[in-house]
């Protein structure tokens, strides 16, 4: 691989998308039709804002038309250092997506010196999404949530998606997936804006629990085996996982007040 | 018919050096050291936005003496080869050497075949992971491709040997306000000091982040080298 030095009007500038297109790295060739099975899916995720930022939170279930194929997967990514992405749908490009995206921030950072702001983060995402168009039209659609915190508000913010690119902030919560629905639903009754972070992370792990009760495509907890949603907080102090051994008292909390103990 | 002047090939080169060296020596310079927890650099820069003194990787650092747009252009050059290696390979298979080999071949042929030399000196400096800093690595380009592998320490720019002579040896395990100290002592020399506004010092840091490179700012400069 050999310098990439270009002439200045030839210069891609910040952007990693474009250098790799000037590089000759080629974009992924559009498939013909694939059946679901073909592929891997990834499905839940829920995003709300609290008092010091936002909180994301993903299942780990993989699955392939009926078969699950993975119990393990991570769709709630860190994107920098004060924002973080949870993906659902197909899980290949989503993955990508996301490698690319984190990337993207990445080099802009360190070519221009400052990082992008929260707003320019969301609108690189929002691109990324439509130039998948032709493979979600294929049914390979990837639908992320992002949230972060906003450096210059001083507050957490976050957005959702369409196939399309389409970018719509949401004030309080948003959810995407199979079982987002579901999710929605119970972080939609459980808000309030003046939750502690205790009662977020309590609130997040009940949607997701509710939403694998009702989907067959969202993962629930999986005591045997040790497998817990990747639960993430976004604060001013940057992002931050929650650790398993936590969302594992958690959980049997959880399990119960639902036996009613 | 014309004859064009024989011109001594050795004489052009010369002629190349001298200007290169020249353009270089007008500009303040940068000295980089290695101490107890990885590679410190610090310059001297009166400017707090353009800056000598980069990331390129997670464990690599850049830094340039000389003309600003083209020790720029080679940066950015740096954070593209890097970043599209990690992306087409892997995050740990992007490393200083090869990215100091292709700068040395750019600026190989950028001297031999091009108008004008570019009138800069780099480093690329990188952490490695062994926790007495056995792998850390200092990389010193010239403006004819040169590539020189340094040791403990190392001066860019104008008067390097008055500098590197003030600079003295470094052993290894300094600590970072020691190193700081000396280095800036060196880059003052006898007739003036330096405060921390006229200076950048960013450092490469082993710890748990997987980003070793950090910018140090004014407040924790000063109480550095005040000891």
């Amino acid at each position: 691989m050999n310098l990439p030095l270009f002439r200045v009007q030839d210069d891609p500038g910040p952007d990693f998308s474009q250098l790799l297109r000037r590089s000759g790295f080629a974009p992924p060739a559009s498939p013909g039709g694939l059946a679901p099975e073909d592929y891997r899916h990834g499905t839940t995720c829920v995003a709300i804002r609290y008092a010091d930022g936002v909180l994301m939170a993903g299942d780990r279930r993989a699955t392939s038309g009926h078969l699950i194929s993975q119990r393990t997967m991570e769709k709630v990514f860190p994107a920098d250092r004060h924002s973080g992405v949870a993906i659902a749908g197909a899980a290949g490009p989503a993955i990508e997506m996301v490698k690319l995206f984190q990337l993207q921030l990445e080099h802009y950072e360190k070519v221009e010196g400052t990082a992008l702001s929260l707003d320019g983060k969301a609108n690189q995402l929002s691109q990324m999404i439509r130039s998948n168009l032709p493979m979600a039209m294929q049914g390979m659609a990837v639908l992320p949530l992002f949230a972060g915190f906003d450096l210059s508000r001083q507050e957490g913010r976050l957005y959702e998606f369409d196939i399309t690119g389409g970018r719509y902030e949401e004030a309080d919560h948003a959810s995407t997936g199979s079982g987002s629905l579901h999710a929605g639903t119970v972080v939609k009754l459980g808000y309030s804006s003046d939750m502690s972070i205790d009662r977020v992370i309590d609130l997040a792990i009940e949607a997701l629990f509710e939403a694998a009760d009702e989907d067959s495509a969202t993962g629930g907890p999986d005591l045997i085996r040790g497998i817990y949603p990747v639960v993430a907080t976004i604060t001013a102090d940057g992002y931050n996982r929650i650790g398993d051994s936590d969302l594992a008292e958690r959980t049997q909390a959880l399990i119960e007040r639902r036996r009613g103990g | 018919m014309n004859m064009p002047f024989y011109v001594a090939p050795e004489q052009v080169m010369k002629d190349r050096a001298d200007y290169a060296r020249k353009g270089i020596a007008r500009g303040r310079s940068l000295v980089a050291f290695r101490f107890e927890h990885g590679i410190a650099i610090c310059a001297e820069n009166t400017s707090s936005t353009l800056r000598k003194v980069s990331e390129i990787y997670d464990r690599i650092a850049f830094a340039g003496v000389g003309k600003y747009n083209e020790f720029d252009q080679l940066r950015i050059a740096g954070v593209r080869h890097a970043d599209m290696k990690g992306y087409a390979f892997s995050r740990e298979d992007v490393d200083a050497r090869s990215l100091a080999n292709q700068y040395a071949q750019s600026l190989g042929q950028i001297f031999t075949h091009e108008m004008k030399p570019m009138e800069v000196e780099i480093l690329v400096a990188e952490i490695g992971h062994a926790a007495d800093g056995a792998d850390d690595q200092l990389f010193h380009i010239l403006y004819d491709g040169t590539v020189v592998d340094e040791d403990m320490a190392v001066v860019l720019g104008g008067e390097t040997e008055a500098i590197s002579e003030r600079l003295g040896t470094f052993e290894p395990g300094v600590t970072l306000a020691d190193g700081l100290q000396r280095a800036v002592h060196a880059l003052a020399g006898p007739d003036r000091t330096l405060e921390p506004a006229s200076l950048e010092v960013a450092v490469l840091e082993r710890g748990e982040q997987r980003r070793a490179f950090r910018r140090l700012f004014d407040p924790e400069i000063a109480e550095l080298i005040a000891g």
